[in-house]
């Protein structure tokens, strides 16, 4: 199951753990991504909390956090090589895995139809 | 495999060449590994080239060539007033009287050098309309920090720990914000309203006693002259808070309109665009900061006096300074630079260079209405800001048309700034530029439109007569390659 | 009057607001509050170039200059030797009317200058990555002391007494705005005593400050300084001069996380203090952290190798309100300046320039120690080519009395410590020949002899 925040970032559940990323409109707007800082394992967040950034070469943008939650692994390959951002940003580009203490803020979260709607609307 | 234009010059040569020959102690004395301590001597040599004088002069001739320069074509950067840098000033810097001079020396050996910043200070009093001068800071960026924190110094001086905000427009030039949080404050962005002016109402919701400070450019950088300025500078002192004028701009107005005059309490002026001297290829530059009263107390430490007899010192006892900016006086190269640019024209020629200026923009602004679009009708000061947005749509964005114009032999505007202009365009002819020159320029612009309709791909694929073709950016960024390794 | 700069004729101005279609200039300018455009300026009238040449040559000639007497200051600015092809091909104007260099296809020339800069000062220092420079060797100070707190998320700065007391000052400006604790170490001499500062590293440093040679010119033994530093999670910020790096370690090599400094002394005229040029050289792990423009190599559409400023994203035109630091201008000229004398000297002509200074320098102590009433202030310390003489009569009396002499005998240290009364800093550089030291040696002789040559501990508990 997936859901969407209004900043671009996507909550993938995976049981009780949730893959965020940003989806593949939010890396299309930002171009070709250059860099990409993400927090270390064991950090915790609000919902809402920046918890990270991404760059392009002229362009600097926050990753917030969809879920609260503590962050339990992180995506190397990505920071290694942010390209997958462009390339593949709902798999492969995945940024951080995180626990929450409150997955039931989730299903707050829009639906994939509800997401589309909203950028479309851009 | 394509190469270098010019190979990097580390590594270069050979063991035993030298561009160089340097003195021979010729005094007996113990070998250096004897007096200093084993563990601080050097074990390997850094790599730098070994070549013959002429080698490396050819090497960087050549890679002057691979430039675009003043001195070689129109330059018309918005927000950067590329003005001719005056050949009389370069000789004076390298006088031997003001070029080997040391900082430490008695005041006495100083004289002639201590009259120019002393003048300099004064004349630049006299044209911002303000009391005080300081020289020291050493670029705009480092000007606008000055200020910055002797606003913060007058605000705790008199007890009032609240104001912890600057409140910068969303037109504003990076530097400003980035200024403000280094200082320590919290950054307040107020909007532009649909004249590209300050939203007087935005700012007034944000005006209370929470605010230090508004830094304004004042033309803004769209060049439009803010003219609700005295309403401004009433309601932020009105709130308890102080005016800081960026001097980026200060070319539209010199000699013309002084900050003193609009209330401002603080200026900062970047001698290398107003005053002439070089840009250098990104530096040198010099931030001289003028106050008005409220600052004196706050300027930083020494600043050039003269006593009753004419002698002039440096008057370091200050007792509320924010303290040194810089090691020493301020780019004092630079200070000689303008002074004798001032020189040269007077109070007169000053007006003659902000109006001609205005001019110059004005008239290019006129000319290129069609077929770009002018989002500002208004007249402008010394700079406008057009948007691509027409030609974007037809697959040709701003970076596009910036970029065929190196084929005209004309520098690209400065694109993409301000933020609130999609696909923005801003031009600064400055004065120095010639009727004739800014006809080649129209032409060209007016050329590259044709061609977007016509023959889209030559935009696309510009710059064509450029020594290197455009440059992967992302590369750089994501693989960053900083330096020569051997 | 006319103008040299300003091409328009009056012809040229009517047919130009023809062209706008306006009346007059002042039309233009008529949303300009009427109150604001009555100015009357209080400047000189305005100047033929031949003039501005005559006002100027006077001024110049009414400063001694350098080149006009043997000069032993130091302090910070160098009295170098710079080879006329320095000047020549770095005044080129395709450099010095160049802008910043954003348009790469139009910047090689300044872009690649940057880089081999870069370069030459991680060759010096050791370290991974350099800057495009900053204002001068006090701002890098400053900026370093503000990085090592973005770095370690710690709020105190510790600063050596071997650091540029000027350097000091900036870096205590500067923590006005993020609100920095600066301690200074107290020191002995300007000596960096390793124990002392280990001994002040708190769990809130976030660097020490250390400055090599020091300001007085002592070069102490650091050994094991950068492992308790860090072993105190704190970063190591080495001051060095560029020059004494042609024979003394490479910072990075015994451990540094940021070295900076000042390297005017490489081709760049003193100018009274600035123009000069700042070096700032970090680790690999900090670049995110690292202020002002940095230069990068890529590729071009054809695959060209060539440059461009890269990790733009750090910088305040980007990040505004979020960025590394508020700098913007470089210092690239001067860069350029030291670029070009780097290549010239080479490793063995940077070598030979410090060997040849420190050698004189220390034949002068020698010299000098010999005279009734004077030592040297820190007998124990090794140094390069800069020390301190203790004198039997005030400084700044030698300094003044030897100055008719034709001798510019160094800094008196009461300039910086009031109570340092006795104290003079001589350095000696490749532009000290015989003649000079003579010339200083036989100078002193004179003076102390005509005192008496009091033994200076009588001087100062007189």
């Amino acid at each position: 199951m997936i859901r969407f925040a209004t900043s671009h970032e996507y909550a993938r559940k995976e049981g009780d753990r949730f893959r965020v990323g940003i989806t593949p409109f939010a890396s299309e707007q930002l171009g070709d991504v250059v860099y990409v800082e993400l927090p270390k394992v064991g950090r915790a967040y609000v919902a809402g909390e920046e918890f990270g950034v991404v760059e392009s070469v002229k362009a600097v943008s926050s990753l917030y956090m969809p879920v609260a939650g503590t962050v339990v692994e992180v995506n190397d390959p990505v920071v290694q090589d942010p390209g997958l951002l462009n390339t593949d940003p709902m798999d492969r580009g995945w940024m951080v895995v995180i626990e929450s203490a409150d997955p039931s803020a989730f299903d707050a979260l829009l639906t994939e139809d509800a997401y589309q709607a909203e950028i479309a609307s851009h | 495999m394509p190469e270098l234009l010019e190979p990097v010059i580390l590594g270069q040569g050979a063991p035993g060449r030298r561009g160089v020959v340097i003195p021979e102690a010729a005094v007996p004395a113990p070998p250096l590994s004897a007096v200093l301590p084993a563990a601080m001597l050097r074990r390997e040599a850094p790599a730098l080239p070994q070549q013959s004088e002429l080698e490396i002069v050819r090497h960087y001739l050549r890679l002057s060539q691979l430039n675009h320069a003043i001195d070689k074509g129109f330059y018309p950067l918005g927000s950067c007033t590329m003005k001719y840098n005056p050949k009389v000033n370069e000789w004076a810097a390298r006088l031997d009287g003001l070029a080997n001079i040391h900082p430490y020396q008695p005041e006495s050996q100083l004289q002639g050098a201590l009259e120019i910043m002393y003048d300099l200070q004064q004349w630049l009093c006299a044209i911002t309309g303000l009391e005080r001068c300081s020289l020291q800071p050493a670029a705009g960026a480092h000007g606008e920090l000055t200020g910055i924190l002797m606003i913060k110094a007058y605000h705790q001086h008199r007890g009032d720990a609240r104001r912890t905000r600057v409140l910068v427009p969303d037109s504003a030039h990076g530097t400003n914000p980035a200024t403000a949080a280094v200082a320590g404050f919290e950054v307040v962005t107020v909007a532009s309203d649909s004249r590209g002016l300050v939203d007087l109402a935005d700012l007034k919701t944000k005006l209370d006693d929470r605010v230090a400070a508004l830094m304004l450019t004042n033309p803004n950088t769209l060049g439009l002259f803010e003219e609700d300025i005295l309403e401004i500078q009433e309601a932020v002192h009105a709130a308890g808070g102080l005016l800081y004028y960026d001097g980026a701009n200060f070319n539209a107005i010199l000699g013309t309109v002084r900050p003193g005059d609009m209330g401002f309490d603080v200026v900062h002026l970047n001698l290398h665009k107003t005053f002439s001297t070089p840009h250098g290829g990104g530096g040198p530059g010099s931030g001289p900061v003028v106050v008005g009263k409220a600052l004196e107390p706050f300027l930083p430490v020494p600043i050039v006096a003269r006593d009753a007899s004419g002698n002039y010192r440096l008057d370091a006892d200050r007792p509320l300074t924010i303290g040194r900016v810089k090691a020493f006086f301020g780019n004092f190269g630079m200070h000689v630079r303008a002074y004798a640019y001032i020189l040269a024209h007077g109070a007169d020629g000053l007006a003659q260079v902000s109006r001609d200026a205005v001019l110059n923009a004005n008239y290019l602004k006129a000319q290129l209405k069609e077929p770009f679009e002018m989002p500002h009708a208004q007249p402008c000061m010394h700079e406008f800001v057009m948007s691509g947005s027409r030609q974007k749509a037809k697959g040709c964005n701003t970076l596009l048309l910036g970029k065929r114009l190196i084929d005209y032999g004309i520098h690209p505007p400065t694109i993409y700034f301000p933020l609130i202009v999609p696909e923005a365009m801003m031009i600064e002819p400055t004065e120095t530029e010639s009727k004739e020159t800014l006809d080649r320029f129209v032409s060209a612009m007016r050329s590259i439109a044709r061609e977007v309709e016509e023959t889209p791909a030559v935009v696309q694929q510009a710059p064509h007569t450029t020594p290197i073709k455009r440059v992967d950016e992302v590369l750089a960024a994501r693989k960053p390659v900083l330096r020569w390794r051997a | 009057m006319t103008y040299a700069y300003l091409p328009h004729t009056p012809a040229d101005r009517a047919a130009m607001l023809d062209t706008i279609g306006v009346p007059s200039m002042d039309a233009l300018l008529d949303h300009i509050p009427k109150a604001l455009r009555e100015v009357r300026l209080d400047l000189p009238r305005p100047h033929a170039e031949a003039e501005i040449q005559q006002r100027l040559a006077r001024l110049a000639a009414r400063n001694v200059s350098t080149s006009q007497q043997a000069s032993f200051l130091g302090a910070g600015v160098g009295h170098r030797y710079r080879p006329a092809a320095v000047d020549q091909v770095a005044s080129r104007s395709e450099f010095y009317t160049a802008y910043t260099p954003y348009q790469p296809e139009v910047s090689q020339g300044t872009l690649q200058a940057i880089f081999e800069f870069q370069s030459m000062i991680c060759e010096l220092t050791g370290m991974d990555v350099a800057n495009a420079s900053m204002y001068d060797g006090s701002t890098a100070v400053a900026e370093a002391a503000l990085m090592a707190v973005r770095v370690t998320g710690r709020p105190r700065v510790l600063v050596c007494g071997s650091v540029h007391p000027e350097y000091e000052a900036v870096t205590r400006t500067y923590g006005q705005g993020p609100g920095l604790r600066i301690d200074s170490l107290p020191a002995r001499s300007d000596l960096t005593d390793v124990a002392a500062a280990t001994a002040a590293l708190t769990p809130d440093t976030a660097a020490l400050i250390v400055q090599v040679p020091g300001v007085l010119g002592t070069v102490a033994d650091l050994s094991g300084l950068a492992e308790a530093v860090h072993a105190a999670g704190a970063l190591l910020v080495v001051v060095a001069d560029p020059v004494a790096l042609g024979v003394l370690e490479a910072p990075g090599r015994w451990g540094a996380d940021l070295v900076v400094g000042e390297a005017q002394g490489l081709g760049n005229a003193m100018s009274l203090g600035g123009p000069h040029v700042g070096f700032m050289s970090c680790r690999e792990a900090h670049i995110r952290q690292l202020p002002g423009r940095i230069c990068g190599m890529s590729v071009d559409a054809e695959g060209r190798p060539c440059f461009t400023l890269t990790l733009q994203t750090r910088e305040q035109h980007i990040r505004r309100e979020k960025a590394a630091s508020n700098i913007c201008t470089n210092q690239a000229l001067n860069a350029l300046f030291a670029t070009i004398h780097l290549a010239l000297l080479g490793p063995e002509g940077l070598r030979e320039v410090a060997t040849t200074s420190a050698l004189r320098a220390h034949h002068l102590a020698e010299r000098l120690i010999a005279l009734p009433g004077c030592r040297l202030a820190n007998p124990d310390s090794a140094f390069l080519n800069e020390f301190v003489l203790t004198l039997p009569i005030p400084a700044a009396t030698v300094r003044d009395a030897l100055l008719p002499m034709g001798v510019l005998a160094g800094l008196p240290l009461d300039t910086w410590w009031p109570e340092r009364t006795h104290d003079l800093l001589i350095a000696v550089t490749e532009m000290n020949g015989a003649e000079d030291l003579e010339a200083l040696v036989s100078g002193l002789t004179a003076v102390v002899t005509a005192q008496g040559g009091q033994r200076p501990q009588e001087a100062l508990h007189a």
